[in-house]
């Protein structure tokens, strides 16, 4: 008994004093450690440098103002988009010192990994290269700093020169800005103008003639290069990717029709879901569907990189894409290189009544933008790769994640990144669109330019464009609702009533969820409206 | 009575004190995240500027999933039963009958009340079941989905591993050879399954193209058959866990007596009746916590679902714990939370009727 408490007393003993052990002061050695940092960083800390004295990266820097600086940067695993980041960071080291460490994850998992990492306060990113229709939920959570100021002083960006509509859409929120465009994004339709020149068949101008050329490619049996059958149509549909804005490229010939401010998803007098029970959007799913008959039998898992690959080995005869397939059309190895034609996507002739439910011939009233009886309505999907600033990187980081963002944008990288196919970068600075000599030079011939940028200015230009859904939470809606129901449809698990249903029960859901008059106020916003 | 002094009243603290970490990190990391975990099942997590805000909405995020339009993704759709799933439905009904009957007679009323709840809910998951699977127009949920990967998976599991282990305890040449190789599959991570299955089941690309190709099935895509795809998440689960299976029953064939065995082979028993009336008695109670472990770990199937097949074609194989992975992805940190919780009762209403079945029937 008494060894037994003799242990015990001495265990206890033990025990208190390995605890006030840990809690004692830091040795020595840890002090010396702390008086040996170096003296430019205690100094960096305490000078902090105004916004007006950025730096910004150009072809001749003075010195290498950002040496010891690491930039965080998260995107998605491309490899398009990380390729040319982490390219142009190899650069951007090479004249600032800055070294750029280009982090990836998954489409599926940046969304909700950017919003981790800011939200739980980690902050493991500097600079989020991500969707700009996410920035509502970024900036709602002040996880993002305002860009204005920068831009304003930093000269060699030449930021007229970008696109208007990226530049005060894409980038701009609550009319401050907050991300640097990267890339230039719209949904276009492509087309194999040999196979149509061999089947006598012309660009499809509509839904429906889209699906009679696929149907006759699909008809004709023909075979590519490699032996391999060349299909009608390939699109990508695959669940928790890139897809989901495919049936809205479709969707939107018909749901959309009195221009830009009229919506494409919500009506905007009330956030009533376009996306449900009526005959526009359910003519769009029994299209989407259709498109299946004359694709690769697993369509429903490919993702637009699937897609790609099979355009240009020569064994598709039309895709939905965004500008990335005209870059890959000439790239080494390709078949296709001379024999792709871009579109703007195709339109319809009839069109919801939103009173009614009901498809409408196109008219003078109904279709006010038509063109040759024909309503088109682009569809700017996604809104082109961007890159924000997280409020709460170091100072001293900020300066140089700028300068980082800013030299990826300016014209000298980005008028050589958006020729090429493999760097995901689309078109969207004026002078991209007006040097054409760049595109020749790039491998593509004159009158494919012409095409190729043609199509994306028709689409930039339409008053009846399309613009991504900017509404706080806007992920749940189409990354999540839209693609799962969708991909239900497209395996049959439900029918075409069952998922337009259900789709417009669950936005109306997510809407009072989060605050109808909240969501319409957001919604009208981006889409200018105002009364 | 003298005062306690001071080494006493230390001597008294001193167990207290010595559990005293021991009780924190068990608070810490297991009470408090449970309780955390019913409150976060009972918000809905938002964002605002420099914070997160819970909003606490009740039982909102489990009516969502039970009655509200996340239904169909958990439960499915019901459809009246076909002639098959009327006569399962009759069996269920019969057995759920005789099951009430019996342990009235047996156990009285008390046992007659303790086991009406557990027979009504399995009834209820039977029915589930019948009506998504063997129905004129049903679809099954991530509920009846991951269900089915647990019965077939565990049972065919148990089956082919007492298969391997009754072959490798027979004095067979190179058995310890395989012992090792039937054990492999076990020590690869799930994902790496997931991946191996995903190259071997691809039709056009995979390394089993010739394979394929004679059989004719070069170009079929399993994948976008809901059967095909949950069949290809059971073979690889059965591949990936029967190695588990066959180490415990090689251990449990291994330690049964040999006299009982010999004495049944003197008297002239044949190998099924030495096998059927001595090595089963033998190997019961090991099947029994093999079985109930195996059950309880098959009900959080993941990684294989979500690599091979992506949950998809649409819903087709997705199981209750992908699910709630899925929408924590898209930050619906309660109703995930909440799904967790579901998936909790479910698995202890399974494992309580699986206990209370085996006490009853097996343990003697």
């Amino acid at each position: 008994m008494k060894t037994s408490n003799l242990s015990a007393r001495l265990g206890l003993i033990t025990a208190m004093a390995v605890t006030l052990a840990a809690c004692a002061a830091p040795t020595p050695q840890v002090v010396e450690k702390i008086v040996e940092k170096p003296v430019e960083k205690i100094v960096e800390k305490v000078v902090e440098k105004p916004v007006e004295k950025i730096v910004v990266a150009t072809a001749v820097p003075a010195a290498k103002p950002f040496a010891g600086r690491t930039i965080n940067v998260l995107t998605f695993s491309g490899p398009q988009i990380k390729e040319p980041l982490t390219r142009r960071g190899k650069e951007f080291e090479a004249l600032t010192g800055a070294k750029v460490n280009v982090v990836d994850v998954p489409f599926g998992d940046l969304y909700t990994k950017l919003l981790n990492d800011f939200a739980s306060g980690t902050n493991s990113y500097d600079v989020g290269v991500f969707a700009p229709q996410w920035m509502g939920d970024y900036v709602a959570g002040g996880f993002l700093d305002a860009l204005d100021d920068r831009i304003k002083n930093d000269k060699v960006i030449e930021w007229e020169d970008i696109g208007p509509f990226f530049r005060d859409f894409s980038a701009t929120y609550n009319g401050k800005i907050y991300t640097i465009p990267m890339d230039g994004d719209f949904q276009m339709v492509y087309y194999r103008t040999d196979i149509a020149d061999q089947l006598g068949l012309k660009a499809p101008a509509t839904w429906d003639e889209y699906i009679a050329f696929a149907k006759a490619v699909s008809a004709k049996g023909l075979k590519a290069e490699n032996g391999k059958p060349v299909y009608g149509s390939c699109m990508a549909k695959k669940k928790g990717a890139q897809s989901y804005w495919m049936i809205t490229s479709i969707a939107s010939a018909f749901l959309q029709s009195q221009g830009t401010g009229s919506g494409g998803f919500f009506n905007p007098d009330d956030m009533k879901p376009l996306y449900g029970n009526n005959d526009g959007f359910k003519k769009a799913l029994e299209i989407y569907k259709e498109t299946g008959k004359y694709a690769p039998a697993d369509e429903i898992n490919l993702d637009v990189g699937d897609t790609r690959g099979l355009w240009t080995a020569g064994q598709c005869a039309l895709t939905i894409d965004w500008g990335d397939i005209g870059t890959l059309a000439i790239e080494k190895g390709s078949k296709v290189n001379g024999k792709t034609g871009a579109v703007i996507l195709p339109g319809s002739k009839t069109v919801l009544d939103r009173k009614t439910g009901k498809l409408v011939e196109c008219s003078k009233d109904t279709c006010p933008y038509a063109t040759n009886g024909i309503n088109h309505a682009p569809f700017a999907a996604f809104g082109g790769w961007s890159g924000a600033l997280n409020a709460k990187a170091k100072p001293e980081v900020k300066d140089a994640a700028y300068a980082y963002m800013s030299f990826v944008n300016q014209k000298a990288q980005s008028n050589a990144d958006v020729t090429v196919g493999a760097t995901g970068m689309n078109p969207y600075r004026q002078s991209q669109f007006l040097n054409r000599e760049a595109w020749v030079k790039a491998g593509m011939s004159a009158d494919a330019a012409s095409n190729y940028l043609g199509a994306i200015e028709d689409s930039l230009n339409s008053p009846n464009m399309v613009l991504d859904l900017r509404i706080p939470k806007n992920n749940d809606y189409q990354g999540v609702i839209l693609d799962g129901e969708i991909a239900k449809f497209l395996a049959g698990e439900q029918d075409l009533n069952a998922t337009a249903a259900a789709i417009e029960s669950k936005w109306d859901a997510k809407n009072k969820e989060l605050g109808l008059d909240k969501q319409l106020a957001a919604y009208r916003a981006t889409l200018g409206v105002k009364k | 009575m003298s005062r306690p002094t001071f080494l006493d009243r230390i001597d008294r603290a001193a167990p207290a004190v010595f559990l005293l970490p021991a009780v924190l990190i068990v608070l810490l990391m297991s009470i408090f995240p449970l309780v955390l975990s019913i409150y976060l099942s009972m918000s809905r997590l938002r964002f605002e500027a420099g914070k997160t805000v819970l909003d606490f909405v009740g039982f909102d995020n489990y009516a969502k999933f039970l009655f509200g339009n996340e239904q169909s993704v958990l439960i499915g759709t019901l459809s009246t039963p076909t002639w098959v799933g009327w006569l399962f439905l009759a069996a269920a009904m019969a057995w759920a009958v005789y099951s009430l009957i019996r342990s009235a007679r047996v156990e009285g009323i008390g046992g007659l009340l303790s086991n009406l709840l557990n027979t009504l809910l399995l009834f209820g998951l039977i029915y589930l079941a019948i009506s998504t699977i063997f129905s004129q127009s049903g679809r099954p949920g991530a509920l009846v989905v991951t269900m089915i990967y647990v019965i077939v998976g565990v049972t065919m599991q148990y089956l082919i591993g007492l298969g391997l282990a009754m072959l490798c305890t027979q004095q067979l040449k190179g058995r310890r050879f395989f012992r090792i190789v039937f054990l492999l599959p076990m020590m690869i991570t799930p994902v790496g399954v997931g991946y191996l299955f995903r190259m071997l089941a691809d039709t056009n690309k995979g390394p089993l193209v010739p394979f394929w190709d004679v059989i004719g099935a070069s170009g079929f895509t399993w994948a976008n058959l809901p059967w095909g795809a949950r069949t290809a998440v059971m073979i690889g689960d059965i591949w990936q866990w029967t190695p588990f299976m066959f180490i415990v029953l090689v251990a449990a064939l291994e330690a049964q007596g040999v006299e009982p065995i010999e004495a049944a082979m003197v008297d002239g028993a044949n190998s099924w009746q030495i096998f059927w009336n001595i090595t089963v008695p033998a190997i019961t109670p090991a099947s029994i916590t093999l079985i109930l472990i195996r059950l309880i770990e098959a009900f959080k199937i993941i990684d294989l679902p979500n690599i091979l097949t992506n949950g998809g074609p649409g819903t087709a194989t997705e199981t209750m714990t992908l699910y709630a992975y899925r929408i924590w992805r898209a930050t619906d940190i309660g109703g995930s939370a909440a799904l967790a919780y579901l998936l909790l009762i479910l698995v202890t209403i399974v494992a309580t009727a699986y206990a209370t079945f085996a006490r009853k029937n097996l343990s003697n």
